[in-house]
């Protein structure tokens, strides 16, 4: 393989390994700006995976069963809403029960479908798309401008929600209730709704993420099919310290890794596990950044994980 | 409309009850679950019981299922009395199970009382260590620990992995990813058929409780978790009780690591942990924190899982309907916790004054 060739199918790679953490981290940005800390994202992911691919099974149609992943995703997100916002459950152990319930779901429901394989039609639909004139560019064409309908989904919903989020007012009262829903609430933000609004939205993104793993990356059914992706997405987070667009960059670089590695084990060895390793200790290496520098745009949302109550401010 | 107030008329009576109604809450919601495979949940139930209760050999199983839970829970719930949110216990769990491995891989020799002391002790402070790294952080430039210990843990267990398929891959398992299996030498002494972590869990329970509740530091840690401002008004060092807590934290998920390597594998593999780092963030929550409470709630969940194993091989069911009915009771247990802080009252002031008016 000549090194062009090498480059290409390595970004080609990432892009594709990339989409499905590209999309849920944009969903847990969406949920950590609004100041909730969702830890179920692995568990919305799953049962997003197995709605998707039951869906897409039985009717036989892609949409549908990415429609249906979206929807489940949104549906687990709105139990942790419900609880941490309404009821006022603490956000970490409620996460943490979410991801447990959705593997237990995912299971549970996927028995039946296991080995199971979506038909040629569906896997025809995700087949790579050339873009006209981009697709041409060397090495980049190939990487980024052709390959299938959802990676482009993802370049699209990562630019949307980065205008959304620096360019329009309700986007600047979304992190507002991120970083004083207190003042949010004076200002006359429902913040309750935007809470939940946002953490829905942010469920769907998992659940389109994880449908991505089962319908798209494997298409036959088996256990755990995301694999800890919700967990590095959750990682994924804070290493592009909350930025949508730099969450692209990020989710193609964490999904390369994984390719890279399995690539230069024939030239240097490296064990696999030393790059499975690296999307946390570089996570661990920029949390540590931020919280030495405090340099203003890359801090968490100050009232992250925290709840609020309007009668005890 | 409603309006929320904080409930200040519930007994302790009343909020046990709550929190029952929730279980119950919880084995009906799950039971659509189970109607809707085509199984009776009421058999499912009772063969779950069956599963922990049948036989004196599945009562024992489901204990060596609780004494990790507990132990861990004690140790996590050290660091949430602080607000110090702690989910690295699966990572601590598995480097004390490192290097308990380490002597009991290497050093095989050694007369096996004190090769376990040795393991022992390995495991405490290394996992004390692993807890201590994102506290220190935490205390120097307030870095998020939830997130840092989170990630701790997946950096464990990648490191384990590359132990079991490089350096410490056992030579006669034939391309298999193992690790040996440990001589006698290492393995826990047992009692009444139970290696005896179940005799350091129930110590650890009561060693526990007299910490918090009746000494000078265990005061200071419930201070600390009241208000870090208080406490420094006070003039407590509240760095170092924080850093002093979190290694006590890690310390004993550490010694789960060594229990489990020990007593209950007699070999070491990277998924040692098995999930009960997070499974006993729920638990010691649930628990409310309180060490006695901590036993009821790690033994319902160790019904659970055990009950979820022995329904996959008599029903031919799902052993995952045991982890729904976890999700489901916590979920409902979680809920009900608004109830019980909290009451709706209906606002009636303004129906009054437009009453008042009128008359």
């Amino acid at each position: 393989m000549s090194l062009v060739n090498l480059i290409t199918f390595v970004l080609a790679g990432a892009v594709t390994a990339g989409t499905p953490l590209l999309f849920a981290t944009l969903g847990e940005i969406i949920t950590e700006k609004v100041g909730q800390l969702n830890l179920g994202v692995e568990g919305m992911m799953l049962i997003g995976a197995v709605i998707g691919f039951g869906a897409a099974l039985s009717t036989g149609n892609p949409i549908i069963g990415m429609l249906a992943g979206m929807l489940a995703g949104a549906g687990g997100a709105l139990i942790f809403a419900f609880l941490t916002i309404t009821l006022r459950a603490n956000q970490i152990v409620s996460g943490l029960s979410l991801t447990i319930f959705g593997t237990g779901f995912s299971s549970f429901l996927g028995q039946k479908m296991i080995g199971q394989a979506l038909s040629d039609s569906i896997r025809n639909s995700f087949k790579p798309i050339k873009i006209p004139l981009l697709g041409d560019i060397p090495i980049i064409g190939n990487a980024f401008f052709h390959q299938n309908v959802l990676v482009y989904a993802g370049y699209v919903t990562a630019v949307l929600i980065g205008l959304y989020m620096y360019k329009t007012r309700i986007g600047l009262s979304m992190r507002t209730v991120g970083e004083n829903p207190g003042a949010a609430d004076t200002a006359g933000i429902n913040v309750t709704m935007y809470k939940y609004l946002h953490i829905l939205l942010g469920g769907a993104l998992s659940g389109i993420a994880g449908a991505y793993m089962s319908m798209v990356t494997v298409p036959s059914w088996q256990e755990g099919v995301t694999g800890g992706r919700g967990w590095i997405a959750v990682a994924l987070v804070i290493f592009v310290t909350w930025n949508p667009y730099k969450a692209m960059l990020g989710s193609y670089f964490f999904g390369g890794l994984g390719i890279l590695g399995l690539y230069l084990q024939s030239y240097i060895p490296i064990p696999q596990s030393i790059f499975d390793m690296l999307p946390y200790l570089v996570t661990i290496i920029v949390l540590i950044m931020i919280s030495i520098k405090k340099s203003k745009e890359n801090q968490p949302p100050k009232a992250l994980g925290e709840p609020y109550f309007r009668e005890e401010r | 409309m409603f309006r929320i107030i904080k409930r200040t008329d519930l007994t302790k009576k009343q909020s046990v009850i709550f929190r029952i109604i929730a279980i119950f809450g919880a084995l009906v919601a799950t039971s659509i679950f189970i109607m809707l495979i085509g199984f009776n949940p009421i058999d499912v139930y009772v063969s779950m019981l069956d599963g922990s209760f049948g036989s004196m050999y599945r009562f024992r199983e489901a204990i060596i299922q609780a004494i990790p839970l507990i132990i861990t829970s004690l140790g996590i719930s050290v660091a949430f009395r602080m607000k110090f949110w702690n989910i690295g216990a699966e990572g601590q769990i598995i480097m004390g199970a490192f290097a308990a491995s380490y002597f009991a891989l290497y050093h095989s020799n050694i007369p096996s009382g004190l090769l376990l002391l040795l393991m022992f002790v390995s495991a405490v402070i290394t996992g004390g260590i692993w807890a201590l790294i994102p506290a220190y952080f935490k205390a120097k430039f307030g870095t998020n620990e939830t997130l840092f210990t989170l990630m701790m843990n997946y950096i464990a267990q990648k490191f384990l992995m590359y132990l079991q398929y490089g350096p410490w891959k056992d030579p006669n398992a034939l391309g298999a990813g193992k690790i040996a299996m440990f001589s006698d030498n290492a393995a826990l002494p047992k009692v009444f058929g139970i290696h005896i972590g179940w005799i350091a869990a129930i110590v650890l329970v009561i060693l526990m409780h007299i910490f918090i509740n009746k000494t000078k530091r265990g005061y200071e840690i419930q201070v600390i978790g009241e208000s870090e401002n208080t406490a420094r008004y006070a003039g407590m060092n509240v760095k170092k009780i924080i850093l002093s807590s979190i290694l006590l934290s890690g310390a004993l998920c550490g010694m789960v690591g060594m229990f489990q390597v020990s007593g209950v594998n007699h070999t070491l593999s990277y998924q040692v942990a098995n999930g009960v780092g997070f499974t006993a963030i729920i638990t010691t929550w649930l628990a409310g924190l309180s060490a006695p409470i901590i036993v009821v709630a790690c033994f319902l969940f160790a019904v659970l899982q055990q009950g979820g194993t022995y329904i996959q091989t008599a029903f031919n069911i799902h052993s995952s309907v045991a982890q729904i009915l976890q999700g489901m009771i916590l979920f409902f247990v979680l809920g009900s916790e608004f109830f019980i802080q909290y009451k709706l009252v209906r606002n009636k002031s303004a129906e009054h004054k437009i009453g008042k008016e009128a008359a």
